[in-house]
């Protein structure tokens, strides 16, 4: 065994590169600024791109003009810069372009706390944007996660033609931590599909019986078409309200059909659980401590740490929770995806401990609610 | 050679439209370059300008208003052989100024066509940057509040090297444009023309004033020289190639076995200037090298060389759950400033806790064994107080032993500070005398 010590944010840079992301822009900001650093130092050399942009507008306009070029393509902000990119997350939606959004939370609202973290963006994350459409977020709990869940993202926003964030926290991006890189898991690396290019190429068609249109990158020898308008799967915009429907139909189903391909999880699990912990993101190793020690007194609670948070890993939630009698949902928010607990387990005791003062919530503050309610 | 122009979807602009000019104008242009359809992105942003993309049988980007430079950059930049072509009105001139300037300033080779008049058209007439003060437009009286901007001295000023403004009624419009997109470098060229849909109802706007009033401007031809150089694409891979690749992650061997069993916690509360971050560090390092788990995290503010530093290490033999300090073993305190944000700790130390304190440093009632350290007298300057206590703890083999700290210290360090740092590490040798009270 040789461990290597990291942080969390270097973890996302090297799996961006192993995942073959060959173009990142971004503009400073703490706690995501080390991302930059770090990409900054690996793409030149291996033959990527690494801009600074004048403002996160920009940042994430050049990864989508990269990603159309045919570059896997990666951003990285926090909570502000996140609002900016609101605008062009839409139309990354919208027009199917596949990019990865790494937010590094920090306490909010607004320019809030630089320097503090909180998991105040997980809602915003899915409905930070125009048009209602699904997205997929996975949550990194420690640096290891960093790495592997970077790769994953990559993978789903080549397979779904779509953004994907990783919403990461302060607290997991900016901790430096010793990691086993020879024994990390790490997924085959996927690439977007090409269209074969024999029929004339629709960019927004998807072949029969798949939700996810081929791709070809504009440059190529086939001319495309990238808009952020409404379009129909030629690519031109469209009026004709079967059309849109249908376009709309599609880009909902690719990603809600697909929730348990997408969905990524990891367990502490006891036999007859009588309670559920579920968690996500730095506050889950906090949970993993308190479930252990529950356990060491003879308590039987259970923990499901959630690394897809959307689209809603619902089954997963349903199955696990089926035997307990009650449910406990950690956030460092002050209740944000507890919401999503309460709507898929009605009737189930559900207890919320939030907290958002910049501090990690404790092991024995979540033992506590476990053991005396 | 053929048009480039896409039969199926004809222009729709109003009758009379200046875009439709341009639209032919840009068509002959890339005509008698010889470029082929698959050689050219047309970028394009919100409004009538934004029409431009429909229009052509080329690579097509259509996006946010005020933004198309953004994708055109991206695009550009992954794919240096293309011809990228960017049309936006003067309303996203308004909206996109900041990626205007920047794009400037990049020098990257992509060609901006600012379809100029004066007006928003597609969302009714109102009033843009560009509008003259005495125009009747749909914002009521504010644009008569507003100086308008000449695009061509602000992007001349940022630093854009080929700036031109012509007339879409200009009859050398085609090679003026051959010109722009010709250039190996950014270039900008401002198109004055009629908007008859929403601006020249009211506004008497002829082909002739066009001329007249350009007649009367500046000339542009200086900033060729002033702001010439290298196309951004170009520098950007020269200078790529000259970065070294960086070296894989360092992999630490476990070749040490750890004093202790089970989880430590320690934290090193200092000031700015103190090093404590990488006294942190160091200790992190020692763990991995005695194949102990390691979590390290740091709390400083944003203004360099003053205020607090505290750095907070968890070392275990297991992976490392909650990465919170709960019960330290050991506390190095070395500045009031360290001290001050983790007051509250200090009460809940047990008597198994050991503080390391520099002489003179203030603490808050607390249970543990303090320590205090000279390092004055031992002449060891501040900046390696932190260094030194990490001796301290090793020569007691308490968290690290000596043998794990020098491993810390070659991985850390190259060959002239990994000296200085040993000789750090000496100064402590004679710990017993060093007034652990
Ligand atoms: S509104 Fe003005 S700019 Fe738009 S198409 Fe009509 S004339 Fe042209």
């Amino acid at each position: 065994m040789g461990l290597t010590l990291m942080e969390g944010n270097e973890a996302i840079a090297w799996g961006a590169l192993a995942a073959g992301c060959r173009f990142f822009a971004g503009y400073p900001i703490t706690p995501a600024t080390t991302i930059y650093n770090t990409m900054l130092r690996l793409l030149p050399p291996n033959g990527g791109i690494c801009l600074q942009g004048e403002d996160e507008i920009a940042s994430i306009g050049f990864c989508l003009g990269a990603s159309m070029a045919g570059l896997k393509a990666m951003t990285a902000t926090s909570g502000p810069g996140m609002s900016l990119y609101s605008e062009q997350i839409s139309f990354a939606l919208g027009s199917e372009i596949p990019i990865v959004i790494v937010d590094v939370q920090r306490l909010g609202p607004s320019t809030g706390s630089a320097t503090k973290g909180a998991d105040g963006d997980i809602q915003f994350l899915q409905w930070g944007n125009s048009g209602g459409l699904p997205v997929i977020v996975l949550a990194p709990v420690d640096v290891k996660d960093c790495y592997v869940l970077t790769m994953q993202a990559f993978n789903l926003a080549e397979r779904f033609r779509c953004p994907v964030f990783l919403a990461a926290n302060k607290e997991v991006s900016m901790i430096r931590e010793t990691l086993d890189l020879e024994r990390l898991r790490l997924p085959e690396v996927l690439e977007r599909r090409m269209a074969d290019g024999r029929e004339p190429f629709l960019p927004f068609a998807a072949r029969e019986g798949r939700y996810v249109p081929d791709f070809l990158p504009i440059g190529g020898q086939t001319l495309v078409r990238q808009t952020s308008s409404t379009h129909g799967p030629d690519g031109y915009i469209t009026t004709d309200p079967n059309q849109i429907a249908l376009m709309q139909a599609r880009r909902f189903a690719k990603i809600s059909t697909a929730a348990s391909k997408i969905t990524c999880y990891d367990e502490y699990p006891v036999a007859n659980p009588d309670t559920l912990v579920i968690a996500y993101g730095v506050t889950a190793r906090a949970a993993r401590a308190a479930v252990k020690r529950v356990e060491e007194s003879g308590g039987k609670a259970g923990l499901l740490v959630l690394k897809t948070l959307w689209p809603v890993p619902e089954a997963l939630i349903r199955e696990k929770a089926a035997p307990c009698r009650r449910v406990i949902v950690p956030e460092m928010n002050l209740g944000q995806y507890v919401r999503e607990i309460e709507r898929i387990l009605p009737g189930k005791t559900i207890d919320f401990i939030g907290q958002m003062n910049g501090e990690l919530i404790t092991p024995g503050r979540i033992q506590e609610v476990i053991q005396h309610g | 050679m053929d048009s480039l122009l896409n039969t199926d979807r004809p222009p729709v602009f109003c009758p009379g439209c200046a875009h439709e000019r341009v639209l032919h104008a840009l068509d002959q242009a890339l005509i008698g370059m010889g470029l082929t359809g698959r050689q050219v992105v047309i970028v394009t942003d919100i409004g009538c300008s934004g029409l431009f993309d429909t229009f052509f049988n080329t690579h097509a980007f259509h996006g946010l208003h005020g933004r198309a430079l953004t994708y055109a950059t991206g695009i550009k930049m992954a794919r240096s052989e293309l011809t990228v072509i960017v049309t936006m009105g003067d309303g996203g001139l308004g909206i996109g100024g900041a990626h205007v300037l920047s794009t400037c300033r990049r020098n990257i080779d992509l060609t901006l066509l600012v379809l100029n008049n004066f007006n928003y058209g597609m969302t009714g007439g109102q009033c843009s940057s560009t509008t003259p003060r005495d125009a009747e437009v749909g914002s009521g009286f504010l644009n008569r509040l507003e100086k308008p901007m000449d695009i061509c001295q602000v992007a001349g000023t940022a630093g854009a090297a080929m700036v031109s403004r012509v007339s879409t009624y200009d009859e050398g419009l085609v090679r003026h444009l051959q010109e722009a997109i010709a250039y190996d470098g950014f270039s900008l060229v401002d198109i004055w023309g009629i908007c008859p849909g929403r601006y020249a109802r009211q506004n008497r706007l002829t082909p002739r004033r066009i001329a007249d009033s350009i007649a009367e401007l500046p000339d542009l031809s200086s900033f060729k020289t002033l702001n010439d150089r290298m196309e951004y694409g170009r520098a950007y891979r020269q200078e790529a190639v000259l970065q070294d690749a960086p070296p894989d992650p360092v992999r630490i061997e476990p070749v040490f076995k750890a004093p202790w069993k089970g989880r430590r916690e320690v934290v090193v509360l200092g000031g700015a200037g103190q090093r404590i971050v990488t006294a942190g560090e160091l200790l992190c390092l020692a763990g991995a090298a005695a194949g102990c788990y390691a979590t390290q995290k740091n709390d400083y503010p944003v203004t360099v060389m003053r205020g607090h530093s505290v750095s907070e290490v968890i070392l275990s033999e297991t992976e490392i759950e909650y990465a919170g300090i709960e019960n330290p073993a050991v506390v190095i305190a070395l500045a009031a400033e360290g001290v001050g944000r983790r007051k509250g700790m200090f009460g809940r130390l047990s008597p198994e806790s050991m503080v390391i304190r520099a002489l003179g440093v203030a603490l808050p009632p607390c249970g543990a064994t303090v320590v205090d350290i000279d390092f004055k007298s031992k002449q060891i300057k501040s900046p390696d107080w932190a260094l030194a206590s990490l001796a301290v703890l090793a020569r007691e083999n308490r968290i690290l032993t000596m043998a794990m700290l020098k491993k810390a210290l070659e991985l850390r360090y190259s060959e002239g500070v990994l000296e200085a740092a040993l000789t750090v590490v000496e100064k402590t040798n004679i710990s017993r005398h060093f007034n652990i009270s």
